[in-house]
Protein backbone atom coordinates (compact mmCIF):
# COMPACT_ATOMS: atom_id res chain seq x y z
CA UNK A 1 0.00 0.00 0.00
CA UNK A 2 1.65 3.51 -1.03
CA UNK A 3 2.15 6.03 2.02
CA UNK A 4 -0.58 8.56 0.13
CA UNK A 5 -3.31 5.74 -0.13
CA UNK A 6 -2.35 4.89 4.00
CA UNK A 7 -1.91 8.73 5.03
CA UNK A 8 -5.30 9.41 3.24
CA UNK A 9 -7.25 6.43 4.92
CA UNK A 10 -5.94 7.93 8.67
CA UNK A 11 -7.00 11.83 7.47
CA UNK A 12 -10.11 10.25 6.56
CA UNK A 13 -10.76 7.75 10.03
CA UNK A 14 -10.12 10.92 12.11
CA UNK A 15 -12.39 13.05 10.02
CA UNK A 16 -15.05 10.59 10.33
CA UNK A 17 -14.33 10.39 13.68
CA UNK A 18 -16.10 6.55 12.95
CA UNK A 19 -14.17 3.46 14.96
CA UNK A 20 -14.08 1.35 11.67
CA UNK A 21 -9.85 0.58 10.92
CA UNK A 22 -8.99 1.86 7.87
CA UNK A 23 -6.65 -0.49 6.23
CA UNK A 24 -2.94 -0.42 6.30
CA UNK A 25 -3.22 0.02 10.11
CA UNK A 26 -1.99 -2.76 12.19
CA UNK A 27 -4.65 -5.48 13.65
CA UNK A 28 -4.26 -4.37 17.31
CA UNK A 29 -4.11 -0.41 16.07
CA UNK A 30 -8.15 0.36 17.53
CA UNK A 31 -6.90 1.53 21.09
CA UNK A 32 -4.04 4.09 19.31
CA UNK A 33 -6.68 5.12 16.45
CA UNK A 34 -9.27 6.21 19.35
CA UNK A 35 -5.96 8.55 21.03
CA UNK A 36 -5.11 10.02 17.48
CA UNK A 37 -9.42 10.73 16.88
CA UNK A 38 -9.52 11.81 20.58
CA UNK A 39 -6.56 14.14 19.73
CA UNK A 40 -6.99 16.09 17.14
CA UNK A 41 -10.77 17.16 18.41
CA UNK A 42 -9.43 17.91 21.92
CA UNK A 43 -6.67 20.10 20.65
CA UNK A 44 -9.12 22.01 18.31
CA UNK A 45 -11.43 22.73 20.77
CA UNK A 46 -8.75 23.41 23.56
CA UNK A 47 -7.23 25.99 20.45
CA UNK A 48 -10.99 27.67 20.43
CA UNK A 49 -11.18 28.04 24.05
CA UNK A 50 -7.87 29.98 24.18
CA UNK A 51 -8.15 32.18 21.31
CA UNK A 52 -12.30 32.49 22.22
CA UNK A 53 -11.66 32.48 26.28
CA UNK A 54 -14.13 35.74 26.89
CA UNK A 55 -17.15 34.01 24.24
CA UNK A 56 -15.83 30.83 26.41
CA UNK A 57 -16.79 32.39 29.86
CA UNK A 58 -20.29 34.02 28.35
CA UNK A 59 -21.15 31.02 26.62
CA UNK A 60 -20.42 28.40 29.45
CA UNK A 61 -17.98 24.97 29.13
CA UNK A 62 -21.18 22.90 27.65
CA UNK A 63 -22.46 25.53 24.92
CA UNK A 64 -19.11 26.64 23.96
CA UNK A 65 -17.78 22.72 23.47
CA UNK A 66 -20.67 22.34 21.70
CA UNK A 67 -20.31 25.25 19.30
CA UNK A 68 -16.57 23.85 19.00
CA UNK A 69 -17.27 20.43 18.40
CA UNK A 70 -20.01 21.99 15.48
CA UNK A 71 -16.83 23.93 14.36
CA UNK A 72 -14.30 21.01 14.18
CA UNK A 73 -16.72 18.83 12.00
CA UNK A 74 -17.91 21.37 9.55
CA UNK A 75 -14.53 23.29 9.25
CA UNK A 76 -11.32 20.52 8.84
CA UNK A 77 -7.96 22.83 9.77
CA UNK A 78 -6.03 23.70 6.79
CA UNK A 79 -3.74 26.63 7.78
CA UNK A 80 -0.34 26.03 8.43
CA UNK A 81 -0.67 27.45 12.34
CA UNK A 82 -3.30 26.54 14.93
CA UNK A 83 -2.92 29.89 15.58
CA UNK A 84 -5.16 30.83 12.40
CA UNK A 85 -7.84 27.60 13.23
CA UNK A 86 -11.00 30.11 14.90
CA UNK A 87 -10.74 32.52 11.50
CA UNK A 88 -14.21 31.59 11.27
CA UNK A 89 -15.36 30.51 14.42
CA UNK A 90 -17.45 33.62 14.67
CA UNK A 91 -19.41 32.79 11.69
CA UNK A 92 -20.23 29.29 13.45
CA UNK A 93 -21.41 31.19 16.30
CA UNK A 94 -23.63 34.07 13.90
CA UNK A 95 -25.42 30.48 12.57
CA UNK A 96 -25.73 28.73 16.27
CA UNK A 97 -27.18 32.32 18.12
CA UNK A 98 -28.73 34.14 15.90
CA UNK A 99 -30.57 35.88 18.57
CA UNK A 100 -28.10 37.01 20.09
CA UNK A 101 -25.25 39.19 18.80
CA UNK A 102 -23.39 39.87 21.57
CA UNK A 103 -21.66 36.27 21.39
CA UNK A 104 -20.70 37.13 17.53
CA UNK A 105 -19.52 39.91 18.56
CA UNK A 106 -17.58 38.34 21.92
CA UNK A 107 -15.89 36.31 19.50
CA UNK A 108 -14.69 38.74 17.07
CA UNK A 109 -13.54 40.71 19.59
CA UNK A 110 -11.30 37.64 21.18
CA UNK A 111 -10.24 37.29 17.72
CA UNK A 112 -9.15 40.31 16.92
CA UNK A 113 -7.49 41.15 19.96
CA UNK A 114 -5.46 37.75 19.58
CA UNK A 115 -4.32 38.75 15.57
CA UNK A 116 -3.40 42.15 16.75
CA UNK A 117 -1.27 40.87 19.34
CA UNK A 118 1.28 39.02 17.01
CA UNK A 119 0.01 41.13 14.11
CA UNK A 120 2.64 43.55 12.50
CA UNK A 121 4.64 46.24 14.13
CA UNK A 122 4.46 49.57 13.02
CA UNK A 123 6.26 53.05 14.87
CA UNK A 124 3.50 55.28 16.30
CA UNK A 125 3.79 59.03 15.54
CA UNK A 126 3.33 61.88 18.39
CA UNK A 127 1.82 65.16 18.15
CA UNK A 128 5.00 66.62 17.58
CA UNK A 129 5.36 65.19 13.94
CA UNK A 130 2.38 67.01 12.46
CA UNK A 131 4.39 70.74 12.78
CA UNK A 132 5.73 69.92 8.98
CA UNK A 133 2.61 68.38 7.67
CA UNK A 134 0.82 69.92 4.36
CA UNK A 135 -2.79 69.41 5.59
CA UNK A 136 -4.26 70.02 2.08
CA UNK A 137 -2.23 66.59 0.89
CA UNK A 138 -1.54 64.77 3.89
CA UNK A 139 -3.01 61.35 3.58
CA UNK A 140 -3.01 59.22 7.21
CA UNK A 141 -1.44 55.83 7.30
CA UNK A 142 -2.99 54.01 10.53
CA UNK A 143 -1.11 51.03 12.57
CA UNK A 144 -1.95 47.94 10.60
CA UNK A 145 -3.17 46.31 13.19
CA UNK A 146 -5.97 48.23 13.35
CA UNK A 147 -9.80 46.10 12.60
CA UNK A 148 -13.06 47.96 12.61
CA UNK A 149 -16.29 46.16 13.24
CA UNK A 150 -20.00 47.18 13.91
CA UNK A 151 -21.52 46.45 16.93
CA UNK A 152 -25.00 46.61 18.05
CA UNK A 153 -24.57 45.43 21.85
CA UNK A 154 -22.36 46.45 24.54
CA UNK A 155 -20.29 43.70 23.97
CA UNK A 156 -17.28 45.75 24.72
CA UNK A 157 -18.54 46.03 28.08
CA UNK A 158 -19.27 42.57 28.33
CA UNK A 159 -15.55 41.77 27.10
CA UNK A 160 -14.03 43.80 29.78
CA UNK A 161 -16.03 42.81 32.37
CA UNK A 162 -15.34 39.07 31.60
CA UNK A 163 -11.49 39.40 30.99
CA UNK A 164 -11.08 41.24 34.87
CA UNK A 165 -13.04 38.40 35.98
CA UNK A 166 -15.85 40.50 36.95
CA UNK A 167 -19.82 40.07 36.59
CA UNK A 168 -20.54 40.80 33.26
CA UNK A 169 -23.15 43.70 32.42
CA UNK A 170 -26.40 42.36 30.87
CA UNK A 171 -27.04 42.65 27.10
CA UNK A 172 -28.08 45.93 25.94
CA UNK A 173 -29.12 47.15 22.41
CA UNK A 174 -27.07 50.24 21.63
CA UNK A 175 -29.62 52.89 21.00
CA UNK A 176 -27.53 54.54 17.85
CA UNK A 177 -25.21 52.76 15.65
CA UNK A 178 -21.52 51.80 16.97
CA UNK A 179 -18.64 49.91 16.17
CA UNK A 180 -15.31 48.62 17.98
CA UNK A 181 -11.98 49.46 16.92
CA UNK A 182 -9.39 47.02 17.69
CA UNK A 183 -5.61 47.54 17.51
CA UNK A 184 -1.79 46.79 19.25
CA UNK A 185 -0.14 50.23 21.23
CA UNK A 186 3.19 49.15 21.39
CA UNK A 187 3.10 45.42 22.67
CA UNK A 188 -0.57 45.82 24.33
CA UNK A 189 -4.11 45.44 21.89
CA UNK A 190 -6.53 47.73 22.55
CA UNK A 191 -10.12 48.17 21.99
CA UNK A 192 -12.51 50.62 22.20
CA UNK A 193 -16.04 51.29 21.27
CA UNK A 194 -16.48 54.57 18.64
CA UNK A 195 -19.28 56.20 16.78
CA UNK A 196 -21.10 56.28 13.84
CA UNK A 197 -18.94 59.76 12.85
CA UNK A 198 -15.28 58.01 13.78
CA UNK A 199 -16.30 55.08 12.14
CA UNK A 200 -16.96 56.39 8.99
CA UNK A 201 -13.96 58.88 9.11
CA UNK A 202 -11.69 55.50 9.90
CA UNK A 203 -13.20 53.55 6.93
CA UNK A 204 -12.49 56.72 4.78
CA UNK A 205 -8.57 56.88 6.07
CA UNK A 206 -8.14 53.10 5.26
CA UNK A 207 -9.72 53.73 1.78
CA UNK A 208 -6.92 55.94 1.25
CA UNK A 209 -8.72 59.35 1.50
CA UNK A 210 -6.59 62.39 2.05
CA UNK A 211 -7.46 64.69 5.31
CA UNK A 212 -8.37 67.82 3.31
CA UNK A 213 -11.08 65.84 0.87
CA UNK A 214 -12.27 63.61 4.46
CA UNK A 215 -13.38 66.71 5.80
CA UNK A 216 -15.39 67.54 2.52
CA UNK A 217 -16.83 64.45 2.46
CA UNK A 218 -17.91 63.92 6.02
CA UNK A 219 -19.26 67.83 5.94
CA UNK A 220 -21.42 67.04 3.39
CA UNK A 221 -22.24 63.35 4.70
CA UNK A 222 -22.86 64.09 8.35
CA UNK A 223 -24.56 67.04 7.55
CA UNK A 224 -22.46 69.14 9.83
CA UNK A 225 -20.47 72.54 9.20
CA UNK A 226 -18.22 71.19 11.94
CA UNK A 227 -16.37 68.24 10.78
CA UNK A 228 -13.12 69.62 10.49
CA UNK A 229 -13.51 70.58 14.33
CA UNK A 230 -14.50 67.09 14.66
CA UNK A 231 -11.56 65.23 12.80
CA UNK A 232 -9.24 67.41 14.69
CA UNK A 233 -10.28 65.86 17.81
CA UNK A 234 -10.38 62.64 16.43
CA UNK A 235 -6.67 63.26 15.07
CA UNK A 236 -5.61 63.62 18.54
CA UNK A 237 -7.40 60.41 19.96
CA UNK A 238 -5.76 59.29 17.06
CA UNK A 239 -2.53 60.33 18.17
CA UNK A 240 -2.77 59.83 21.50
CA UNK A 241 -3.98 56.23 21.28
CA UNK A 242 -1.01 55.46 18.86
CA UNK A 243 -3.08 55.05 16.08
CA UNK A 244 -1.55 56.79 13.34
CA UNK A 245 1.93 54.93 12.14
CA UNK A 246 2.46 57.52 9.42
CA UNK A 247 1.45 61.00 7.23
CA UNK A 248 2.44 61.31 4.04
CA UNK B 1 22.54 15.39 1.73
CA UNK B 2 24.20 18.05 3.46
CA UNK B 3 27.45 17.85 4.00
CA UNK B 4 27.28 20.80 6.95
CA UNK B 5 27.65 20.01 10.45
CA UNK B 6 26.06 20.91 13.44
CA UNK B 7 29.12 20.93 16.19
CA UNK B 8 27.95 19.39 19.58
CA UNK B 9 26.40 21.79 22.41
CA UNK B 10 26.82 20.44 26.14
CA UNK B 11 24.30 22.16 28.42
CA UNK B 12 20.94 22.50 29.90
CA UNK B 13 17.98 24.08 29.09
CA UNK B 14 14.08 24.53 28.80
CA UNK B 15 11.46 25.25 26.47
CA UNK B 16 10.67 28.90 26.37
CA UNK B 17 6.48 29.08 27.40
CA UNK B 18 4.92 32.13 27.94
CA UNK B 19 4.10 31.91 31.43
CA UNK B 20 7.82 31.96 32.08
CA UNK B 21 8.28 35.13 29.79
CA UNK B 22 8.52 37.71 32.05
CA UNK B 23 11.00 35.70 34.10
CA UNK B 24 13.40 35.52 31.20
CA UNK B 25 13.18 38.94 30.50
CA UNK B 26 13.92 40.18 34.33
CA UNK B 27 16.41 37.73 35.36
CA UNK B 28 18.84 36.11 35.15
CA UNK B 29 17.34 32.19 34.59
CA UNK B 30 20.44 29.71 34.73
CA UNK B 31 20.12 27.65 31.70
CA UNK B 32 22.49 27.13 28.89
CA UNK B 33 20.32 27.29 26.27
CA UNK B 34 16.17 27.66 25.40
CA UNK B 35 13.91 25.85 22.74
CA UNK B 36 11.60 27.65 21.30
CA UNK B 37 8.51 27.17 19.25
CA UNK B 38 9.07 27.62 16.08
CA UNK B 39 5.20 28.16 14.89
CA UNK B 40 4.92 30.25 17.92
CA UNK B 41 7.44 33.19 16.67
CA UNK B 42 6.66 33.00 12.81
CA UNK B 43 4.45 35.53 12.99
CA UNK B 44 4.67 39.32 12.05
CA UNK B 45 5.25 41.13 15.24
CA UNK B 46 4.26 41.84 18.70
CA UNK B 47 5.24 40.44 21.96
CA UNK B 48 6.21 37.21 20.72
CA UNK B 49 9.40 38.22 18.59
CA UNK B 50 9.75 41.20 21.20
CA UNK B 51 10.47 38.16 23.79
CA UNK B 52 12.59 36.24 21.63
CA UNK B 53 14.95 38.97 20.51
CA UNK B 54 15.34 39.80 23.78
CA UNK B 55 16.01 36.14 25.39
CA UNK B 56 18.46 35.69 22.42
CA UNK B 57 20.49 38.50 23.44
CA UNK B 58 21.09 35.99 26.71
CA UNK B 59 20.65 32.59 26.02
CA UNK B 60 21.32 30.16 22.87
CA UNK B 61 17.92 29.37 21.20
CA UNK B 62 17.15 26.13 19.57
CA UNK B 63 14.21 25.97 17.38
CA UNK B 64 11.30 23.53 17.53
CA UNK B 65 8.38 22.79 15.07
CA UNK B 66 5.44 20.66 15.54
CA UNK B 67 4.11 21.70 11.87
CA UNK B 68 7.16 20.67 9.31
CA UNK B 69 5.36 17.17 8.02
CA UNK B 70 8.11 15.85 7.41
CA UNK B 71 6.44 13.00 6.40
CA UNK B 72 3.69 13.83 3.96
CA UNK B 73 3.52 11.87 0.97
CA UNK B 74 2.49 15.57 -0.67
CA UNK B 75 5.70 16.99 0.54
CA UNK B 76 6.21 19.69 2.72
CA UNK B 77 4.59 23.17 1.95
CA UNK B 78 6.36 25.66 0.30
CA UNK B 79 4.91 28.59 2.04
CA UNK B 80 5.56 27.03 5.57
CA UNK B 81 9.02 26.67 4.74
CA UNK B 82 9.48 30.13 3.31
CA UNK B 83 8.39 31.24 7.47
CA UNK B 84 10.38 29.16 8.91
CA UNK B 85 13.76 30.37 6.94
CA UNK B 86 12.51 33.79 8.11
CA UNK B 87 12.81 33.22 11.21
CA UNK B 88 15.50 31.03 11.38
CA UNK B 89 17.60 33.73 9.52
CA UNK B 90 16.25 36.65 12.45
CA UNK B 91 16.79 34.08 15.24
CA UNK B 92 20.48 32.03 13.75
CA UNK B 93 19.58 29.79 16.00
CA UNK B 94 21.35 26.64 17.37
CA UNK B 95 19.93 24.27 15.42
CA UNK B 96 16.35 23.29 13.89
CA UNK B 97 14.26 20.71 14.42
CA UNK B 98 10.86 19.01 14.17
CA UNK B 99 9.46 15.69 14.68
CA UNK B 100 9.63 12.39 12.42
CA UNK B 101 5.70 12.36 11.60
CA UNK B 102 3.10 14.12 9.44
CA UNK B 103 0.96 16.12 10.84
CA UNK B 104 -1.22 16.98 6.75
CA UNK B 105 -1.71 16.05 3.61
CA UNK B 106 -3.59 17.55 0.43
CA UNK B 107 -4.52 21.03 2.53
CA UNK B 108 -5.76 19.01 5.80
CA UNK B 109 -3.64 19.58 8.44
CA UNK B 110 -4.26 17.84 11.36
CA UNK B 111 -2.44 19.87 13.51
CA UNK B 112 -1.28 16.24 15.77
CA UNK B 113 1.48 14.28 15.59
CA UNK B 114 0.66 11.33 13.37
CA UNK B 115 2.42 8.15 12.76
CA UNK B 116 4.61 7.11 9.63
CA UNK B 117 5.04 3.75 8.85
CA UNK B 118 8.71 2.45 8.55
CA UNK B 119 9.00 1.62 5.16
CA UNK B 120 11.13 1.85 2.21
CA UNK B 121 8.39 4.11 0.39
CA UNK B 122 8.37 5.91 3.57
CA UNK B 123 12.47 6.29 3.81
CA UNK B 124 12.34 7.74 0.16
CA UNK B 125 9.66 10.06 0.97
CA UNK B 126 11.12 11.29 4.36
CA UNK B 127 14.69 11.73 2.63
CA UNK B 128 13.24 13.70 -0.37
CA UNK B 129 11.23 15.89 2.08
CA UNK B 130 14.74 16.44 4.44
CA UNK B 131 16.52 17.03 1.42
CA UNK B 132 14.38 20.04 0.33
CA UNK B 133 13.90 21.51 4.19
CA UNK B 134 17.58 20.94 4.44
CA UNK B 135 18.39 23.12 0.65
CA UNK B 136 15.83 25.98 1.84
CA UNK B 137 17.26 26.23 5.13
CA UNK B 138 21.08 26.27 4.08
CA UNK B 139 21.05 23.86 7.13
CA UNK B 140 20.97 20.33 8.63
CA UNK B 141 17.95 20.23 10.69
CA UNK B 142 17.58 17.66 13.49
CA UNK B 143 14.66 15.08 13.80
CA UNK B 144 12.78 14.14 17.09
CA UNK B 145 11.30 10.71 17.67
CA UNK B 146 7.53 10.90 18.14
CA UNK B 147 5.52 9.14 20.92
CA UNK B 148 2.91 6.69 18.74
CA UNK B 149 0.08 5.07 19.56
CA UNK B 150 -0.48 2.69 16.70
CA UNK B 151 2.18 1.04 14.14
CA UNK B 152 1.12 -0.58 10.53
CA UNK B 153 0.80 -3.65 8.85
CA UNK B 154 3.89 -2.96 6.30
CA UNK B 155 6.30 -2.05 8.62
CA UNK B 156 9.69 -3.30 7.30
CA UNK B 157 12.00 -1.58 10.18
CA UNK B 158 12.35 -0.29 13.80
CA UNK B 159 12.13 3.36 14.09
CA UNK B 160 15.30 3.59 15.36
CA UNK B 161 16.49 1.82 12.09
CA UNK B 162 14.62 4.03 10.08
CA UNK B 163 16.44 7.02 12.17
CA UNK B 164 19.95 5.55 11.35
CA UNK B 165 19.40 5.02 7.64
CA UNK B 166 17.38 8.69 7.66
CA UNK B 167 20.59 10.34 8.93
CA UNK B 168 23.33 8.30 7.13
CA UNK B 169 20.98 9.06 3.21
CA UNK B 170 20.45 12.44 3.92
CA UNK B 171 22.87 13.92 6.80
CA UNK B 172 20.39 15.17 9.35
CA UNK B 173 20.53 14.76 12.82
CA UNK B 174 18.36 13.37 15.56
CA UNK B 175 16.48 15.32 18.41
CA UNK B 176 16.01 11.78 21.00
CA UNK B 177 13.19 12.54 22.90
CA UNK B 178 13.76 10.03 26.12
CA UNK B 179 10.13 10.49 27.23
CA UNK B 180 8.73 9.40 23.83
CA UNK B 181 11.21 6.42 23.71
CA UNK B 182 9.95 4.82 27.30
CA UNK B 183 5.89 5.99 25.82
CA UNK B 184 6.52 4.36 22.55
CA UNK B 185 7.98 1.38 23.69
CA UNK B 186 5.08 0.55 26.18
CA UNK B 187 2.47 1.12 23.95
CA UNK B 188 4.14 -1.11 20.97
CA UNK B 189 6.28 -3.77 22.96
CA UNK B 190 9.73 -2.97 22.46
CA UNK B 191 12.50 -2.51 24.90
CA UNK B 192 14.03 0.95 25.14
CA UNK B 193 17.13 0.17 26.19
CA UNK B 194 17.52 -1.88 22.68
CA UNK B 195 16.69 1.36 21.25
CA UNK B 196 18.95 3.48 22.85
CA UNK B 197 21.73 0.94 21.81
CA UNK B 198 20.30 0.91 18.18
CA UNK B 199 20.84 4.62 17.72
CA UNK B 200 23.40 6.05 15.70
CA UNK B 201 24.96 8.53 18.76
CA UNK B 202 27.39 10.16 16.11
CA UNK B 203 24.12 11.96 15.09
CA UNK B 204 22.41 12.72 18.59
CA UNK B 205 22.76 16.99 19.03
CA UNK B 206 19.91 16.86 22.04
CA UNK B 207 17.52 15.31 24.26
CA UNK B 208 14.12 15.94 25.52
CA UNK B 209 12.57 15.11 28.76
CA UNK B 210 9.31 14.98 30.05
CA UNK B 211 6.55 13.02 31.56
CA UNK B 212 3.44 11.22 30.04
CA UNK B 213 -0.14 10.15 32.03
CA UNK B 214 -1.62 6.58 31.50
CA UNK B 215 -4.58 5.92 29.20
CA UNK B 216 -6.55 2.95 28.26
CA UNK B 217 -4.18 0.39 27.92
CA UNK B 218 -1.93 2.82 26.36
CA UNK B 219 0.70 5.47 28.34
CA UNK B 220 0.23 9.52 26.44
CA UNK B 221 2.57 11.48 25.77
CA UNK B 222 1.24 14.52 27.54
CA UNK B 223 4.30 17.06 28.49
CA UNK B 224 2.12 17.59 31.69
CA UNK B 225 4.10 15.86 34.10
CA UNK B 226 7.09 15.85 35.74
CA UNK B 227 9.70 13.52 34.67
CA UNK B 228 9.34 9.87 36.20
CA UNK B 229 11.79 7.37 37.23
CA UNK B 230 11.99 5.09 34.16
CA UNK B 231 12.38 8.12 32.23
CA UNK B 232 14.93 9.11 34.26
CA UNK B 233 17.42 5.72 34.20
CA UNK B 234 16.63 5.90 30.55
CA UNK B 235 18.47 9.35 30.27
CA UNK B 236 20.81 7.80 32.24
CA UNK B 237 21.53 4.80 29.71
CA UNK B 238 21.16 7.63 26.74
CA UNK B 239 23.76 9.53 28.79
CA UNK B 240 26.16 6.65 29.00
CA UNK B 241 25.82 6.02 25.17
CA UNK B 242 25.91 9.34 23.71
CA UNK B 243 27.78 11.28 26.61
CA UNK B 244 27.35 14.95 27.15
CA UNK B 245 24.56 16.44 25.07
CA UNK B 246 22.67 19.23 25.25
CA UNK B 247 19.41 18.35 27.38
CA UNK B 248 15.95 19.54 27.81
CA UNK B 249 12.89 19.16 30.19
CA UNK B 250 10.29 19.91 28.10
CA UNK B 251 6.62 21.09 29.73
CA UNK B 252 4.09 22.27 27.78
CA UNK B 253 0.58 21.83 29.58
CA UNK B 254 0.15 22.45 33.27
CA UNK B 255 3.11 24.55 33.06
CA UNK B 256 3.99 24.96 36.53
CA UNK B 257 6.27 27.89 38.07
CA UNK B 258 9.80 28.32 36.76
CA UNK B 259 11.53 27.49 40.16
CA UNK B 260 9.86 23.89 40.07
CA UNK B 261 11.35 22.94 36.16
CA UNK B 262 14.97 24.39 37.08
CA UNK B 263 14.82 22.27 40.08
CA UNK B 264 14.23 19.21 37.54
CA UNK B 265 16.55 20.78 35.16
CA UNK B 266 18.81 20.45 38.23
CA UNK B 267 18.22 16.73 38.47
CA UNK B 268 19.15 16.07 34.93
CA UNK B 269 22.15 18.03 35.76
CA UNK B 270 23.14 15.54 38.60
CA UNK B 271 21.81 12.31 36.66
CA UNK B 272 24.18 13.40 33.73
CA UNK B 273 26.77 14.64 35.68
CA UNK B 274 27.22 11.60 38.11
CA UNK B 275 27.26 9.55 35.18
CA UNK B 276 30.54 11.75 34.09
CA UNK B 277 32.24 11.57 36.98
CA UNK B 278 31.73 7.70 37.22
CA UNK B 279 33.35 7.09 33.43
Amino acid sequence: MSLLTLQRGLRDHILANAAERPVGIAANGEPGLAVYRHAYRAQLVACLRDTFEQTWSWLGDERFDDAALRHVAANPPSGWTLDAYGETFAQTLSGLYPDNPEVTELAWLDWSLRRAFDGPDADAITAEALAEVDWESAVLILTPTLTIQDVTTNCAAIWGALALGETPPAVERLPDPAAVRVWRRELSPQYRTIEAFERQALRLVLQGCGFAALCDVLAVHGATDRAAEQMGALLASWLQDGLVSEIR
Amino acid sequence: MTDREIQPFEGFGLGLRPPHYQAFLEHEVPVDFVEVISENFMVRGGRPLYVLDAVRERHPVAMHGVSMSIGSADGVKTDYLRRLKTLVDRVNPLWVSDHLCWTGLEGFNSHDLLPLPYTEEAMDVVCANIARVQTVLERPILLENPSSYLTFADDEMTEHDFMAEMCRRTGCYLLLDVNNIYVSGANHGFDPEAYIAGVPADRVRQIHLAGHSVGRGLLIDTHDQPVPDPVWALYESACRRFGSTATMIERDDDIPPLGELLAELDTARIRAGALERAA
